[in-house]
């Protein structure tokens, strides 16, 4: 088939809601943008393990450590699925280990944040994965087959950790003046970094416009955010907390609730390296790379073995 | 250093019995064993499975969307091939 039918076969299945899979013709800069967008949603998963894991060891309970590590567990589960999706558009999985470990792929810059007590795990937990839930409840229609596929089943795993991060946000707004006190300064520090986690603002988003055209982003930052904001308004006042926003109000109008302005100096950078754990957590990515690698080789010796072996 | 890729195998996995085995995604491991232990912590964590298989990608062949005229067309035309072709009398009732 010449280039241009190609090209149309490829526009008619974006037009008609067909998914594009990975062996159909796509232009290269599809693919690309896929491929930059599915391995940081992957190394987001991968990094985002961290900041939680600090409190494995320190849960409160039995009850609360087993659900953490099944919540880190399920992010590890998330990073394959999401390494897979990308991996059916032309590069490895060592590639993609070696790009995100050198600090030349990007993660999402919540991660950057540190975890201090035990309320930041039930506010990351409520709020970050509430806003993941939000963002890729959308990505469940994106255009890319593998990539919707990873979605649906991250989806339908992810609704427990939200779940869980505001049952920690309850006992502890509930519990004594401290422990009421530990809660609101985790929404404090979590809240403008969640709405960060949407990315810039359309008018500022210099890919949004032809990610929107490709169906590979369903719904824009902007709107995802504002949806984000109007579902945790409720939960927040349930809690009895308040949000660290002055413009925060409802508007009749619009049928949403207005919000102050992103400190988007901020966001860059954090997003540039210099937020407060960057070098940390690539720090903690490369020593278990590194550290691993004799497992991983050791395992594939052993299989390579015991095929020469049975042949 | 090494750094050889472990293989990509494909999972596949039988929810329940009477069911058959469905394609849920892929995985990389060092033989076929690891295979099966990974596919079961990475795909078998919520009771989704009774029954898992993990395949070699590369020994799978898969047609080429480039042929899908020639493969899928012929079947288009043949409306012959589907009960609704053929009328029955009402008074014959559900056959």
């Amino acid at each position: 088939m010449e280039q241009a039918d190609l090209q149309r076969l490829f526009d008619s299945k974006i037009e008609q809601e067909i998914r594009i899979e990975p062996k159909d013709w796509m232009p290269e800069a599809y693919r690309k943008t896929n491929l930059r967008q599915i391995s940081q949603h992957a190394h987001s998963e991968v990094v985002g393990m961290l900041p939680e894991a600090n409190w494995i060891t320190r849960a409160p309970s039995l009850r609360r450590k087993v659900a953490l590590l099944a919540k880190v567990q399920d992010e590890a589960g998330h990073g394959l699925y999401l390494y897979s999706a990308a991996e059916t558009l032309g590069t490895s999985r060592d590639e993609m280990m070696d790009d995100l470990n050198s600090g030349k792929a990007k993660y999402s810059s919540i991660f950057n944040y540190p975890t201090l007590n035990w309320a930041d795990i039930g506010a990351i937990g409520w709020l970050v994965d509430g806003a993941a839930i939000t963002n890729q409840v959308a990505l469940c229609r994106t255009s890319y087959g593998p990539y919707a596929r990873a979605m649906v089943r991250i989806c339908k795993e992810e609704s427990f950790h939200q779940r869980q991060g505001y049952e920690i946000m309850m006992s502890m707004a509930f519990g004594t003046p401290q422990q009421k006190q530990m809660a609101q300064d985790a929404l404090n520090r979590w809240w403008w970094p969640a709405l960060m986690m949407f990315g810039p603002n359309d008018s500022e988003s210099t890919h949004s416009q032809q990610s929107l055209d490709w169906k590979i982003k369903r719904v824009s930052n902007d709107d995802l955010r504002q949806e984000f904001v109007d579902k945790s308004i409720p939960q927040v006042e349930y809690l009895g907390l308040t949000l660290p926003d002055p413009d925060l109000k409802w508007n009749e109008e619009r049928g949403h609730y207005d919000f102050g302005s992103i400190d988007w100096e901020e966001f860059y950078r954090v997003v540039s390296g210099n937020g407060p754990c960057n070098k940390e957590r690539l720090q903690a990515r490369n020593k278990a790379h590194n550290e691993g690698a004799w497992v991983r080789e050791a395992a594939m010796a052993f299989a390579e073995k015991r095929q020469t072996n049975v042949a | 250093m090494n750094s050889k890729n472990w293989p990509l195998f494909e999972v596949f996995i039988r929810s329940k019995n009477g069911l058959s085995h469905k394609h849920v995604g892929s995985l990389h491991a060092a033989d076929p064993a690891m295979a099966l232990e990974n596919a079961r912590d990475v795909y078998c964590r919520r009771n989704e499975g009774v029954s898992i298989w993990v395949v070699p990608s590369d020994h799978i062949t898969a047609s080429d969307p480039g042929d899908a005229e020639e493969l899928y067309e012929p079947a288009r035309d043949k409306i012959y091939r589907h009960p609704t072709f053929y009328t029955i009398p009402d008074e014959i009732g559900h056959m």
